[in-house]
């Protein structure tokens, strides 16, 4: 379980996080959504410690991820795995080395036992014979999904996914979104993706973050969601005039 | 001025800290190696040998006393490449090409979040990244140094003697003539210096590039024109210590 606690960032006396809390509990997909530039991506890296917030306090499993010690933070970077938005794969390493890289940084693992780990994540993301492709020789949806094999190939506590559909077509989507709901499910990671996808809240949200300048303005999951009053997440989800079509219908 | 210092000593003490395992940096030190002083052996090579050339003809037209003898021509001829053309011009040309290099890396990497990719799994990203860059420049800067003072030499001699400006038999004289060893390693010395500098500040200008595309290349110009500048002033202060 994650729990941030009263989260709140500035840039240049702009702020872009105002006191923002939640819970994220272990097995479930959690979303936070909201318009682009409404701070999800600083949650994100508070949470992930890469930006530090001004206020407030990030908990893994009741570990204070701020105020620890060296060694602790370390543990808990260990039981993290990232997805970020453009995949992050080191250039100059294949899709094997990419995957394999945190366990050659992090474990004394035997490199047979290493192979075949690496070989069972990318054959878990649907990749299997891709190892000795470079990252330039892949498409977006590749690059996400060998992201997801690197993030998942420690088997960590915690997932975080920034943006996982972005810039692929829907049904590419729809098979990331599936299979991180898979993972999620499989390996009973905690597991937060920042998104503005309307159908990744519909089919995958066990519980919901609506952002609004910098603020949780709404939290409840894909089937509370059609249902709200809140005028700022109507705004946010009816832009789709499907959706709007389907309140009415429900309705 | 005074915050950017800051931040560049900040950034050095970074790489000290939080260091990874002998093995990774070892095999990405002769990663390095390759990258930075291999890769760079082609362009040293042509800009000595063309440097001594000039410079041996060059010395050679503007002797025209008779009373001094010819072999000074040689003797110029190295004292220039071993005190300042193997080492300071070698490295301003090295600022071009390995300080981009590692600005543009640095840089790509940071905006494509490959350095946050590092920093989650708990590594060191300055240190992974950078500390390679800075031991594989201060060992190859050395080496290329060496091998264009040679080949400058050499440079000067092919002009001097297909020419017919200066004999073998003068240019072997006048580069033998009142040598002093230390000026070698003098060379050494600053070439192992501005080693340091030129990949410390093209990776502090890389690491911290924010932004996109554009960014990357202004990083990479700054870093060019920023290690210059530090070149030349390094290249004056060694010069008043160590001759």
């Amino acid at each position: 379980m994650i729990e941030i606690k009263h989260i709140s960032k500035s840039f240049n006396d702009r702020k872009i996080l105002d006191n923002v809390s939640g819970v994220f509990k272990k097995g479930q997909t959690s979303l936070v959504i909201g318009a682009s530039g409404t701070g999800k991506s600083v949650l994100l890296k508070c949470m992930l410690d890469l930006v530090r917030p001004e206020h407030g306090a990030t908990l893994y499993d009741g570990r204070d991820f701020y105020i620890g010690e060296e060694e602790e933070k370390k543990t808990i970077r260990r039981e993290m795995g990232v997805l970020f938005q453009g995949g992050a794969l080191f250039d100059s390493q294949t899709v094997h080395q990419n995957v394999q890289f945190p366990l050659d940084m992090l474990t004394e693992m035997p490199e047979s036992e290493k192979r075949d780990r690496v070989e069972f994540c990318l054959q878990r993301v649907g990749l299997e014979g891709t190892g000795n492709r470079m990252p330039s020789e892949i498409s977006g949806g590749m690059k996400k999904r060998v992201g997801i094999a690197r993030a998942i190939v420690m088997n960590p506590k915690y997932l975080f996914c920034d943006e996982p559909n972005s810039g692929l077509d829907p049904l590419t989507s729809i098979k990331i979104d599936e299979l991180i709901k898979e993972i999620t499910e499989e390996y009973s990671t905690t597991t937060v993706i920042i998104t503005h996808d309307m159908n990744s809240v519909l089919s995958i949200g066990d519980y919901i973050m609506f952002l609004y300048k910098g603020k949780k303005v709404w939290e409840g999951n894909s089937q509370t969601i059609l249902d709200t009053n809140v005028p700022e997440l109507e705004e946010f989800v009816f832009s789709n005039k499907a959706l709007m079509k389907m309140r009415g219908e429900k309705r | 001025m005074l915050s950017v210092v800051g931040r560049y000593l900040i950034f050095l003490g970074k790489l000290f800290t939080r260091r990874e395992t002998f093995k990774v940096y070892w095999n990405r030190f002769l990663d390095e190696c390759l990258n930075v002083g291999t890769s760079s052996i082609f362009i040293v090579a042509i800009v000595a040998v063309f440097i001594g050339a000039v410079t041996c003809v060059q010395t050679r037209a503007n002797l025209v006393s008779p009373l001094v003898p010819v072999y000074i021509v040689s003797n110029i001829v190295r004292d220039m490449t071993l005190l300042e053309l193997s080492s300071t011009f070698m490295c301003v040309v090295l600022a071009g090409k390995v300080g981009s290099n590692i600005a543009g890396e640095l840089g790509t990497m940071k905006i494509t979040e490959q350095i946050d990719a590092l920093e989650v799994m708990g590594i060191n990203s300055a240190s992974y990244l950078v500390l390679p860059k800075l031991l594989a420049s201060i060992f190859t800067f050395p080496l290329l140094a060496i091998i264009s003072g040679f080949l400058g030499i050499l440079g000067g001699y092919l002009a001097g003697t297909l020419t017919g400006i200066i004999t073998p038999e003068d240019y072997i004289y006048g580069i033998r003539y009142s040598f002093i060893p230390f000026n070698v390693f003098i060379a050494i010395i600053k070439a192992f210096v501005f080693g340091f500098l030129i990949s410390t500040i093209s990776a502090f200008k890389g690491y911290y590039t924010s932004g996109g595309a554009l960014e990357v290349g202004q990083a990479s110009t700054s870093a060019v024109t920023n290690s210059c500048i530090a070149v030349l002033i390094a290249d004056y202060l060694l010069a008043e210590l160590l001759t």
